[in-house]
């Protein structure tokens, strides 16, 4: 019984390190176990974490060499512990909808644009000019020229199941 | 003493908060103290436009008024539901309940003081960072998905080229094992023909005796060439219109008369111009070219521009791109520089579609052109060099690049980069190699294990062996460095060698080994290879390919490029090296499609530009190119060609990629059906129809050796698993496809249906070589040729009997012959549903 237990706890372990293998050689372009630095935020997230720019900082620090590269023998272990203790969880639909909700301050059930700029642009982590109009190209309704973000909640979280 | 009450329960509030309770936050409203204000003293406190009335009925969402009532009574409740929009505020949501006249409003409020911003959070700051959480995630998970669809179109290209080459290789390997049926449909594509000189072909190619006809609506060119008539050709292929065949061989004509005396390296200088513009690969995409004109302007000798090869195949208006870049060279000869790229072959030409274009769109003169392209191809210059201090070359370096020598080499001999030069036989040892792995290029590698023992010998001490399969490049390729032995041969083509060698005696080596020794050779007809007036050498044409077929690495070293099959990869140290070297400060390349249209590598000291946008699909990447002034700053300006992909989202980008890579893909994966199912009954020894994932993901690359993370892949490979583990059959059975032509699925042999999918291009490639005539069609007789050189090229058996059915089935016009571009039609994949 503990054997099997034992045997499926290792399983799983190794299935996570699987995983991270995976994602890992996505971005390791001359297949040598390094990627560049800039690439772990895609991978960690890629891997169904939800940590913050700060928290990303934070794995970084931690596995990161001089040379500005990240050792697939160093990244394994902070990541497979990362998923294990699930430490950066994902964000449920229905708090999604309520954040937008409270942001839509008058209760319209849309949000214009500039007022979903103003909020994603400033606090601790805001959004580049870039990352700002990505967003507003698949959030804004080409007739209405308003965000009505429900839908684009749905359609979203609809894409991340595929 | 209210706001400090507020304060205390607004802390509170902010733990309750911070669990994302969200219903906490109106409960607790009820708790805390009102404050009786005028509307509009309300107002002006909080900063508000307006208070809105929610109703009464709603119990949903947040907001609502769900506490206790705590109104006198006699007055009339209304629950008022506003938040701040002063977007740093430090108060948020609050409720409120009114009399009826709206005048007096008694606030319930939470007011979070800014003494302590970090700790009370607003909650539109929490939701605001909330989402863009988890947007950033959303974007990770796309990019992921992005990258994973450029790996997948990278793969099947590079595997693309390298089934070229070893196709080449093999043919190499004919002309050299003296086998008469295959030579002599095949040889003419190694005979230079050069016993006749230029100015015979000269009247060859000369375009007086066609007539242009009355009815023809194109432009109509005079020489010599002038800015106007460049542009009026520009402004003809934006309406689409044919230049005629007579001007076409006319232009060329005067193309290849300029090219002549050009040498192999220019030399260009800023200083009279103030900018020059520099193009990457552009692969027949006219769009791109007239954007870039667009965006930049025609050439003149103050906008002197360079050109840096791949200018054909893949794309539609390959010979419009070239004569509009000849006519501009024409006119400006020293503001318009053209470097040649690895597809500017006719080798490479039959496979990847600008011979079919030629032929498609010239019926009656496509030969002609076609031959003349061919020399004018092997006449462009290799490089340019800007102010003596940037290089600019297609593909890239080794570490052995010396621009002496390509200086100096007589670059037309090398009409074919694939051209091997003169092989020795096998047996003979030959001293004049300088190429790499000759040695162990002769072993017998038909198992694969030596070349990957042989390149992992040869790299970094940095680089992880993979476990079995995984790395892109640990698989078993044939290379145009070694000499190309084969292992096995084929049953047919081992009888003629030896009936040949029989018939000739043994002094058929030893001719063979006397034409080593001696350094040029007569025209004889007997070896194809001899009639060459000089001999290609080893080193000069090593030099060529590095130039055209390389690739920079992240590791320092310099390694021949499996991947494509020709030229290195080569890593920081090499760049540094050469450049140094020769006192220069910057390499510009081209050859891989980048993303962004350009990459920087190696500390900016290389530098790669592509031109041709949507290169993959449609928004699957930019096209770019470079402006340059004397202070040799690259300045890079992007584009993407097409109205929609501009309005794209990056999701729908992202996405419609992505469709077209996996359709790739699964054809990739129909074609090796049989393979497959092989594969994985292996890992299924009790027959049960499942295999685990990981076994999946083993044999996936086993059979296709491309390298990808098929596990990442599963799911948008239509496989559904439970508990891991997948049922391939049902799997295999769901990658359908169906072919245009109805009569082919009466075809018994499946063999030769996938041999046919599998090896498209490789029979199209055969298919243009025997075609010598350029007509587009086969004899009977030469469609099973075809059949014969594939068959031994693969190394198996195709049933005479089968090729025999197939030319009478696939003979659609009842005429005795075969049409190329029909018989490729009936085979090409069209997929039957589009998966999600």
């Amino acid at each position: 019984m503990a054997d099997d237990q034992e045997r499926a706890g290792e399983t799983m372990v190794s299935e996570v390190h699987k995983r991270i293998h995976n994602a890992f050689q996505v971005f390791d372009h001359d297949l040598n176990k390094t990627v560049d630095v800039r690439e772990i935020g895609a991978i960690v997230r890629s891997l169904g974490c939800f940590p913050t720019e700060a928290e990303l900082l934070d794995v970084i620090d931690e596995v990161e060499e001089p040379t500005g590269l990240i050792c697939f023998e160093r990244f394994l272990p902070t990541m497979s512990k990362i998923l294990m203790e699930h430490k950066f969880p994902p964000i449920p639909e229905d708090m999604l909808l309520t954040a937008f909700e409270v942001l839509d301050q008058q209760k319209k059930g849309y949000m214009e644009p500039d007022e979903l700029t103003n909020y994603m642009r400033q606090g601790d982590e805001p959004f580049t000019q870039q990352e700002m109009e990505e967003m507003l190209s698949s959030a804004v309704d080409s007739d209405s020229n308003v965000v009505y973000y429900k839908d684009f909640v749905s359609m979203m979280i609809l894409d991340g199941e595929r | 003493m209210f706001l400090l009450s507020l304060l205390q329960k607004g802390e509170e509030l902010y733990g309750l908060m911070a669990t994302g309770r969200k219903d906490f936050l109106w409960r607790s409203v009820v708790h805390l103290g009102g404050l009786s204000l005028q509307l509009k003293d309300a107002e002006e406190l909080l900063g508000i436009n307006t208070l809105t009335v929610a109703s009464e009925e709603t119990t949903t969402g947040h907001g609502v008024w769900d506490g206790e009532d705590s109104s006198t009574p006699g007055e009339e409740e209304r629950t008022y539901l506003c938040s701040s929009s002063k977007p740093n505020c430090s108060l948020c949501c609050f409720g409120g309940t009114g009399t009826r006249h709206n005048t007096h409003v008694r606030l319930w409020f939470i007011c979070f003081s800014s003494i302590h911003p970090s700790f009370f959070s607003s909650p539109a700051m929490k939701a605001a960072l909330l989402i863009q959480r988890w947007y950033r995630q959303y974007v990770a998970r796309l990019e992921m998905r992005r990258r994973c669809t450029w790996n997948i179109f990278q793969s099947i290209e590079y595997a693309g080229e390298q089934d070229q080459i070893k196709l080449y290789n093999f043919f190499g390997y004919l002309m050299d094992h003296f086998t008469p049926a295959s030579r002599s449909l095949i040889s003419h594509i190694f005979r230079e023909n050069d016993v006749v000189r230029d100015t015979e072909w000269e009247r060859y190619f000369c375009y007086k005796s066609i007539e242009v006809p009355d009815g023809y609506h194109g432009p109509h060119l005079t020489f010599p060439m002038t800015f106007c008539e460049a542009s009026k050709l520009v402004e003809a292929f934006k309406h689409k219109q044919l230049l005629h065949a007579r001007y076409v061989l006319q232009l060329l004509g005067e193309a290849w008369k300029l090219l002549r005396i050009l040498p192999n390296i220019n030399y260009v200088s800023t200083c009279h111009s103030k900018e020059i513009t520099i193009c990457g690969d552009l692969h027949g995409q006219l769009e791109d070219l007239l954007l870039v004109f667009y965006k930049n302007g025609l050439p003149s000798p103050e906008k002197p521009y360079v050109w840096n090869g791949d200018f054909v195949d893949r794309g539609k208006s390959s010979m419009e791109i070239l004569l509009i870049l000849f006519a501009f060279l024409l006119v400006y000869p020293n503001g318009v520089h053209l470097n040649r790229g690895n597809h500017e072959d006719h080798i490479v030409n039959l496979r990847y579609g600008f011979t079919k274009e030629v032929l498609g769109k010239y019926r009656v003169h496509g030969k002609k052109i076609l031959k003349l392209l061919q020399k004018i191809f092997s006449w462009l210059p290799l490089a340019t060099v800007i102010d003596g201090k940037v290089l600019v070359v297609h593909g890239g370096i080794s570490d052995t690049t010396d621009l002496n020598i390509i200086a100096r080499m007589e670059r037309h001999k090398y009409v074919s980069a694939l051209r091997p030069p003169k092989r020795s036989h096998p047996s003979a040892s030959s001293n004049r190699r300088s190429l790499h792995h000759t040695e162990e290029g002769e072993e017998k590698n038909h198992q694969g294990t030596r070349v990957d023992r042989r390149w992992e010998a040869c790299s970094p001490a940095n680089r992880v062996p993979g476990p079995g399969s995984g790395s892109r490049h640990s698989v078993q390729r044939r290379s145009i460095h070694g000499v190309s032995t084969m292992s096995r041969r084929s049953e047919a083509v081992e009888e003629e060698l030896r009936r040949r060698r029989q018939q000739a005696g043994l002094s058929q080596s030893l001719n063979e080994l006397r034409r080593l020794v001696s350094s040029s050779s007569s025209s004889s007809d007997d070896d194809a290879s001899d009639s060459e007036p000089q001999t290609p050498d080893d080193d000069e044409w090593k030099q060529m390919v590095d130039i055209l077929w390389s690739d920079p690495m992240a590791q320092d070293g310099c390694e021949p490029n499996q991947v494509r099959g020709g030229g290195c990869y080569w890593g920081p140290d090499v760049t540094e090296e050469v450049l140094g070297r020769h006192h220069l400060q910057l390499l510009i390349r081209s050859h891989e499609c980048k993303q962004d249209g350009y990459e920087f590598c190696h500390n900016r000291r290389v530098l790669t530009i592509f031109s041709a946008s949507n290169y993959y699909e449609v928004g699957s990447n930019r096209g770019a190119y470079i402006r340059m002034g004397p202070d040799l700053v690259p300045h890079l300006n992007q584009y993407q060609s097409s109205q929609t992909c501009r309005t794209l989202t990056l999701r729908q980008s992202v996405g419609r990629t992505e469709r077209s890579a996996l359709c790739a893909l699964r054809e990739q994966l129909f074609a090796h059906k049989s393979d497959l199912l092989a594969a994985f009954q292996q890992y299924d020894p009790n027959n049960t129809g499942v295999i685990s994932l990981k076994h999946w993901a083993s044999a996936m690359e086993g059979v296709l050796k491309l390298g990808l993370p098929w596990r990442v892949l599963r799911s948008q490979l239509g496989t559904s698993t439970q508990d891991g583990r997948l049922d391939y059959r049902e799997w295999i059975q769901e990658l359908v496809f169906t072919e245009p032509k109805p009569e082919v699925h009466s075809l018994s042999n499946a063999n030769i249906l996938e041999t046919m999918y599998r090896n498209h291009s490789n029979l199209e490639t055969i298919f243009r070589i025997i075609d010598t005539d350029h007509s587009g069609l086969l004899s009977f007789e030469e469609f099973r040729q075809t059949w014969k050189l594939l068959s031994s090229h693969l190394k198996t058996e195709i049933d005479d009997e089968a090729i025999a059915d197939l030319a009478l089935s696939i003979d659609f016009n009842k005429d005795g012959s075969i049409d190329i571009n029909e018989f490729m039609e009936a085979f090409r994949l069209v997929a039957l549903t589009a998966h999600p």
